[in-house]
């Protein structure tokens, strides 16, 4: 062993790749973890829970299971507060809220993950083919943006629960009926939340047309279509990914707000945000009503908001913010 | 300068003209507003036709839309029925300040939302103030000791308050300070509306009518800009020109006050400036919650009926604002930051 040879390392660390790199930042992010450790149990809380309730139904004088359980009204049994029996308490009709809870929070969570699928494609769609045409389209689809950006997104959800209300089929998603009321608060949730992501995406590929790999990619004949999906939109996903996470926490205030204002999610199924309308009526008389859908939501937005945050910080290192 | 604005409200027409086009278009999926009208008793098929034809419901969308814009009051319209135009009608048009009658009420629009605003701007403008201090003094206490036991408080609890959903938060600050300290015999503060019709309309009543629903109103938006606030003034505090006031032996109190905090709170101008118009719709759940008599309930009830005209009303006046308070932003802003020149 000589001297020189201990200037040149024995194991070469490997070449890590951004994915690595923003995976082990994120890693790092003790607020990130914790959120992502909250969004998992109530993942868990939402997915298996429905295996092992069950009760008895006095109505239909037989014990039901799963999603029956928490359709089973007895109305016997109307706004009591938690007991044994019922962990969470009844709502007005003598249905058990920890059931409702569990099933009304998949619907909640599909509805926050396929309107914020849906608001992300919009914007990226919208985005980029303005900035990539350039000109009149440019100026015609920003001129629509910033109409959209004026009418505060609150009453752009209630005229769109009017106008889609009501007028979609059920569909089986899963084994579970949707009621047209679902697919329409989706629709309508994501076709109000794109503006903001349009405008990210328009930024970024405005800078990032002008490249040379966008010129090498059109001299050997690549088509308009795919410069714009194979190589603009990648390179701009960082704030993509960022954008949809949180766009999931704001689609399921969204849908609390709209079901909170009665023109959400109609019928029996339950989402977090129905189980909430008409509940302030029984503020002093049965805060449970209100208390648990509420404490999931804020739980769930939270947990996302922390995640979303590490992630801005783990994908995007130069914009540290230091929140 | 005068020129700017000038161009910039003219850049504005065709902004407002593109939105109330998307918003009358979406208003005809609200369904017939004579169906909803209904009563006790159900109207007879001829009345409704009468009564179509006396709101112009009875013409095609476009017309509509003209009338809303311009009025009608320069052809004639068939009333009776016959399908011979005979009466000339008798609307001016939103361009010359008829903003049109309440399908419902047949009160005009303008005349509605005229009562209601008042009760919706103390609300919101009483927040705001609130806001702006305790952000402000919020942000400024964290950036100063930034990762201090107090910032890391700060922080956690902003997290938790921009998370939070307004219904939640209404109800379970009603939930506390009303029924609670009701049941402890503590004194308690009144949930709904704005005043208490036992006690009358004094200004004590509507202070404690409002406590609880502006407090609603701000701690969410304290959250976010406190953040905000912080951010920017740990950026300044980390510039050239800081390091040299403090270099040449001034009090740390002088820097924080005279070179740091007007230099971030420059950022902090536009977000309020941008989101002030917003407040006026953020009111909608708050004011359902609180039994508040403000335009956002004024919102929802005809929401229920269909009734377009005020519902269009309401939201051109929110968009008019919205336009507006964007050119007085930057207007201010280049009053207070002289490096950005507008021409």
């Amino acid at each position: 062993m000589t001297d020189s040879t201990d200037l040149i390392p024995s194991t070469i660390p490997p070449l890590l790749s951004p994915t690595t790199l923003a995976i082990r930042r994120f890693r790092k992010h003790t607020m990130a973890m914790m959120g992502l450790g909250l969004l998992v149990l109530l993942f868990l809380y939402v997915s298996f829970s429905g295996l092992i309730l069950n009760g008895y139904c006095p109505p239909l004088g037989q014990t039901l299971y799963g999603e029956a359980w928490a359709n089973c009204n007895d109305t016997g049994a109307r706004l009591q507060p938690p007991s044994s029996e019922h962990l969470f308490g009844t709502d007005v009709i003598g249905r058990d809220i920890l059931a409702r809870t569990v099933y009304g929070g998949q619907i909640s969570m599909l509805i926050g993950v396929s309107a914020a699928i849906m608001e992300v494609f919009l914007g990226a769609l919208i985005g980029s083919v303005a900035a990539y045409y350039g000109g009149w389209v440019d100026s015609l689809l920003m001129r629509f943006t910033e109409a959209m950006l004026t009418i505060p997104s609150l009453f752009l959800l209630i005229i769109g629960a009017r106008f889609f209300g009501g007028s979609l089929p059920t569909i089986n998603f899963f084994g579970r009926e949707l009621t047209g009321s679902v697919i329409a608060i989706i629709l309508i949730i994501g076709a109000t939340a794109w503006m903001y992501i349009a405008r990210i995406v328009r930024a970024n590929i405005l800078s990032l047309r002008e490249l040379d790999f966008v010129s090498a990619a059109r001299a050997l004949g690549a088509s308009d279509r795919r410069i714009i999906f194979i190589h603009l939109l990648p390179n701009t996903m960082a704030p993509l990914i960022v954008s949809a996470t949180l766009g999931v926490a704001s689609a399921i205030i969204s849908e609390a707000y709209v079901s909170f204002l009665g023109l959400g999610v109609q019928g029996a199924t339950a989402t977090w945000g129905n189980m909430l309308d008409g509940a302030y009526r029984y503020l002093e008389t049965a805060p449970w009503l209100w208390f648990f859908p509420g404490t999931l939501i804020l739980l769930t937005v939270l947990g996302i908001n922390f995640v979303g945050d590490g992630l801005r910080d783990a994908l995007d290192p130069r914009s540290s913010r230091h929140m | 300068m005068t020129n700017y604005i000038l161009r910039r409200l003219a850049q504005a027409i065709p902004q407002l003209f593109i939105i109330s086009v998307i918003l009358f278009a979406l208003m005809q999926a609200f369904g017939d507003p004579i169906a909803m009208l209904g009563g006790r008793i159900p109207p007879r098929p001829e009345d409704k036709e009468r009564l179509r034809r006396q709101m112009g419901l009875d013409q095609p969308i476009y017309m509509q839309y003209v009338t809303w814009l311009v009025g009608n009051d320069w052809q004639k319209i068939d009333m009776d029925g016959d399908g011979v135009p005979e009466t000339y009608g008798k609307r001016a048009g939103i361009l010359r300040g008829d903003w049109g009658n309440s399908l419902v009420t047949r009160q005009p629009v303008l005349k509605m939302i005229g009562e209601r605003l008042p009760n919706t701007l103390l609300l919101m403008l009483t927040a705001e103030i609130i806001i702006i201090i305790l952000s402000l003094a919020l942000g400024l206490y964290s950036a100063l000791r930034p990762y201090s036991l107090f910032d890391n408080i700060a922080t956690g609890l902003s997290f938790i308050g921009y998370s939070m959903p307004v219904f939640w938060l209404a109800l379970s600050l009603m939930y506390i300070f009303a029924v609670n300290f009701r049941r402890w015999g503590l004194p308690y503060l009144p949930t709904v509306g704005m005043y208490d019709p036992a006690v009358g309309k004094t200004s004590f009543e509507l202070f404690k009518h409002m406590i609880l629903p502006v407090t609603t109103l701000s701690i969410i938006s304290i959250a976010g800009y406190s953040r905000f606030v912080r951010s920017s003034v740990l950026e300044v505090l980390g510039q050239d020109y800081i390091r040299t006031a403090r270099a040449k032996g001034l009090r740390s109190m002088i820097v924080v006050r005279r070179h740091a905090l007007p230099n971030a709170a420059l950022p902090f101008i536009t977000v309020i400036g941008l989101d002030i118009p917003f407040l006026l719709a953020g009111a909608v759940v708050t004011e359902r919650i609180f039994a508040w008599p403000g335009m956002g309930r004024l919102f929802i009830d005809h929401t229920e009926r269909a009734d377009f005209p005020v519902l269009m009303g309401i939201l051109m006046l929110i968009a008019l604002a919205v336009v507006i308070f964007q050119i007085i932003t930057d207007v201010v802003y280049s009053f207070v930051d002289p490096r950005i020149r507008l021409e």
